[in-house]
């Protein structure tokens, strides 16, 4: 009699336990981004300005630098020029930029890549289908895509050149 | 585990305060006191009797029905104080909490948002606070319910002497005739439709038991509600988005994983007006001013879904579902979402007209028109005249350093640097322009930009719903107010008639009302020598 009133004492303890912990896990531990660090990140198709299309599943065996970003947003224009100098050096290497705008007009787009002669596939995401598949709330966000197309870390500031070769070496094949 | 055995026979758990069966005192220190305490009927709430393990330690806090209330008192303090400040989401959006708070509120403010109370309803311990006081509902409610279930099945008819003279309404008398005294009064007891149990000719009357059952009804009710919460928290189960949609524009509703978009045909925003409405309407429309008060904001929707599934970002083709008209408090349903009216802008900047005039002659050379969200670089124009466009900035002002830049990519305030290019000056002329704003960077031009017209559009803000706890929380609600009907409405009365040695002992209990028990009683021994029950409480309080 004893013995069972301990057990079950235990058993409805540990269930309200376990609908507690879940609750305060769920809403504190576990990220409220749709995109979290260690996830496989979610596929999606972009043209680029040139018309060319990019499906991020192709690049597998390769690191994505995955940077959304507007013409708008300062710490944006200032992190570009920096990802086009390191991306000269680590294309070599393994390690491809995407950058997606968020849905500007093509006319600012393109005369952005022209005054800072970005050389990396650039492309606009019109009707913010991708933004809202990756989550995506302040500008930039930079998404580090391994080799295997798992997200290693999710970068939510500007950049400056020396962390961009840090996160660049991260995702290096 | 030790139990304990009363005079009459009958074996009661340890901790029991008065027998189950005979109602004979158990506990020594309890003999003193003049009245029983009848709360639980005297048995033994388990857990104020074991103070064994760990796990029975950590029971015994949640099973305290003081804990309980400090646990409700300290939430409704920090839920009251959550209340004085704005919370975090509705500061102004951009702002840093912690500068907003210091510079609002003062010291209060940093105190207030170093403290948390800033986003207090989603902060860890005041879920851990809820989430406690459903622990202590749980345990509290089964210490009490089992042993109280227990106590009422198995009380006896007959009663000791010592039960029945400690309840609060109680009378003796000796009556000449017992047996016909205690027929009547059964016969009464039926009229007033009490269950009569009867035993060696003691009277056991009860009615409502049933109410005492409305407590923990309306506990389980309550509990169902906190998993209905809780559940909000699964992945799927709850989603609360905004989208904010232009007329024309077709957009994939957020939250939805892609599954659907939507097509915002038209927004539309009536207003009542005199000349519209019945006559009788005028005084009051006049008051409130001719068309100022809103009749009616609604979208002109269509909800599509891709027609094969295709990865994020592909071109689709998009199959129509459904035509709807959203307006307030009407959503547009589709499998478990709802999208709702709850904001909208009038007026937003779609497109601008210009005419290439000669500054003298005021010659037209010809139109353009800059779509505001896909501009052009270059508009041509009939003989040899055309507009380059160098620059844009949708939402234009001049940066730190002077220079003309953008604040966002709406179109709030567009400016345009454009080079006009005509046979006369094939290197073309530069003018910058903006809302009633032309300047000529590189000295006096020949030609100019004329303003020639805008079009607008109208934005609808709409809220993306979807809610699968939404069933749950109404099956708790219901079911708390069972309870608290049940509690309620019915009250648990119980009247015994025992015969002592000739003498006619009378006695009642309730949970409520006792003035209507007592007069019910008085309604059951009227026409016999029996006397009246004195509520002694009464006599207790005349003593002192």
């Amino acid at each position: 009699m004893k013995k069972n009133r301990l057990l079950i004492r235990t058993i409805i303890l540990l269930l309200l336990a376990t609908a507690l912990g879940y609750t305060l896990y769920s809403n504190f531990f576990l990220n409220k981004e749709k995109v979290a660090k260690g996830d496989t990140a979610p596929d999606f198709v972009i043209t680029d300005l040139q018309g060319k299309t990019h499906q991020l599943s192709d690049y597998r065996g390769k690191g994505v630098f995955l940077n959304f970003w507007g013409t708008w947003c300062e710490p944006c224009e200032r992190e570009m020029p920096f990802m086009e100098n390191q991306y000269q050096k680590y294309k070599e290497l393994g390690v491809e930029i995407i950058a997606i705008n968020v849905g500007e007009p093509k006319f600012s787009v393109e005369k952005f890549v022209d005054q800072y002669d970005m050389s990396f596939p650039v492309g606009i995401d019109k009707g913010d289908q991708i933004l809202n598949t990756y989550g995506v709330d302040p500008l930039p966000t930079t998404f580090l895509i391994d080799k295997d197309g798992k997200v290693r870390d999710i970068i939510t500031w500007g950049m400056s050149e020396a962390m961009i070769i840090e996160y660049m070496e991260q995702i290096k094949p | 585990m030790e139990q304990v055995k009363c005079t009459c026979g009958h074996v009661n758990p340890h901790g029991t305060i008065f027998c189950e069966s005979c109602g004979r005192t158990i506990e020594e220190n309890t003999k003193q006191k003049k009245l029983l305490d009848m709360r639980y009927e005297g048995s033994a709430r388990r857990s104020q009797t074991y103070k064994k393990t760990f796990i029975d330690k950590i029971w015994n806090f949640f099973s305290s029905v003081k804990v309980g209330v400090w646990l409700i008192v300290i939430t409704l303090i920090a839920s009251a104080i959550g209340t004085i400040l704005p919370q975090e989401m509705y500061i102004p959006p951009g702002s840093s909490p912690r500068e907003f708070y210091q510079q609002e509120y003062g010291f209060v403010g940093q105190l207030y948002y170093q403290l948390g109370f800033h986003n207090l309803y989603g902060s860890w311990w005041y879920l851990i606070l809820v989430a406690s006081i459903g622990i202590s509902l749980v345990i509290c409610s089964l210490d009490r319910v089992v042993p109280l279930y227990r106590a009422l099945k198995k009380q006896g008819i007959t009663r000791h002497e010592s039960f029945l003279r400690r309840q609060r309404l109680f009378s003796e008398t000796s009556v000449t005739n017992t047996d016909e005294a205690l027929a009547y009064v059964k016969k009464r007891l039926g009229k007033k439709r009490y269950e009569v149990r009867e035993e060696n000719g003691n009277l056991l009357a009860e009615k409502g038991r049933f109410s005492r059952w409305g407590p923990y009804v309306n506990h389980v009710g309550l509990i169902i509600f906190l998993i209905g919460g809780m559940l909000r928290f699964f992945p799927g189960m709850y989603v609360d988005e905004v989208l904010w949609i232009r007329e024309g524009e077709t957009k994939s509703i957020p939250g939805t994983d892609g599954k659907y978009f939507l097509k915002n045909d038209q927004f539309i925003m009536e207003v009542y007006e005199k000349d519209n409405e019945k006559d009788v309407f005028e005084e009051a429309i006049e008051r409130a001013g001719d068309g100022m008060a809103v009749k009616n904001y609604q979208s002109n929707v269509t909800l599509y879904e891709p027609e094969a599934e295709t990865v994020v970002g592909a071109e689709s083709g998009l199959k129509k579902i459904k035509d709807w008209q959203i307006r307030v408090n009407e959503p547009l349903k589709h499998d478990n979402y709802a999208l709702y009216q709850v904001d909208y802008k009038l007026g937003e900047f779609k497109s601008m007209s210009f005419r290439l005039t000669d500054k003298e002659t005021e010659t037209d050379y010809g139109m353009i028109t800059v779509d505001l969200r896909d501009p052009k670089h270059l508009y041509e124009l009939d003989n040899g005249y055309s507009v380059e466009m160098v620059s844009y900035f949708p939402d234009f002002y001049f940066d730190s350093e002077g220079n003309p830049d953008t604040k966002s990519k709406v179109p709030n305030n567009p400016a345009f640097v454009f080079k006009m290019i005509t046979p006369d000056k094939p290197e073309g002329e530069v003018s910058f322009v903006a809302i009633q704003q032309t300047i000529e960077p590189f000295g006096d031009n020949e030609y100019k930009m004329s303003f020639a017209g805008i079009e607008t559009v109208n934005v609808s803000g709409l809220i993306v719903r979807k809610d699968l706890t939404l069933w749950i929380l109404g099956v708790g609600g219901l079911i708390f107010m069972i309870g608290v009907i049940q509690g309620m409405y019915w009250h648990h009365r119980r009247i015994w008639v025992q015969n002592v040695n000739g003498e006619i002992l009378l006695a009642g209990h309730t949970n409520k009302n006792w003035f209507g028990l007592k007069n019910e009683m008085n309604y059951i021994i009227d026409g016999t020598e029996i006397k009246s029950p004195i509520d002694q409480t009464q006599v207790e309080k005349q003593d002192e």
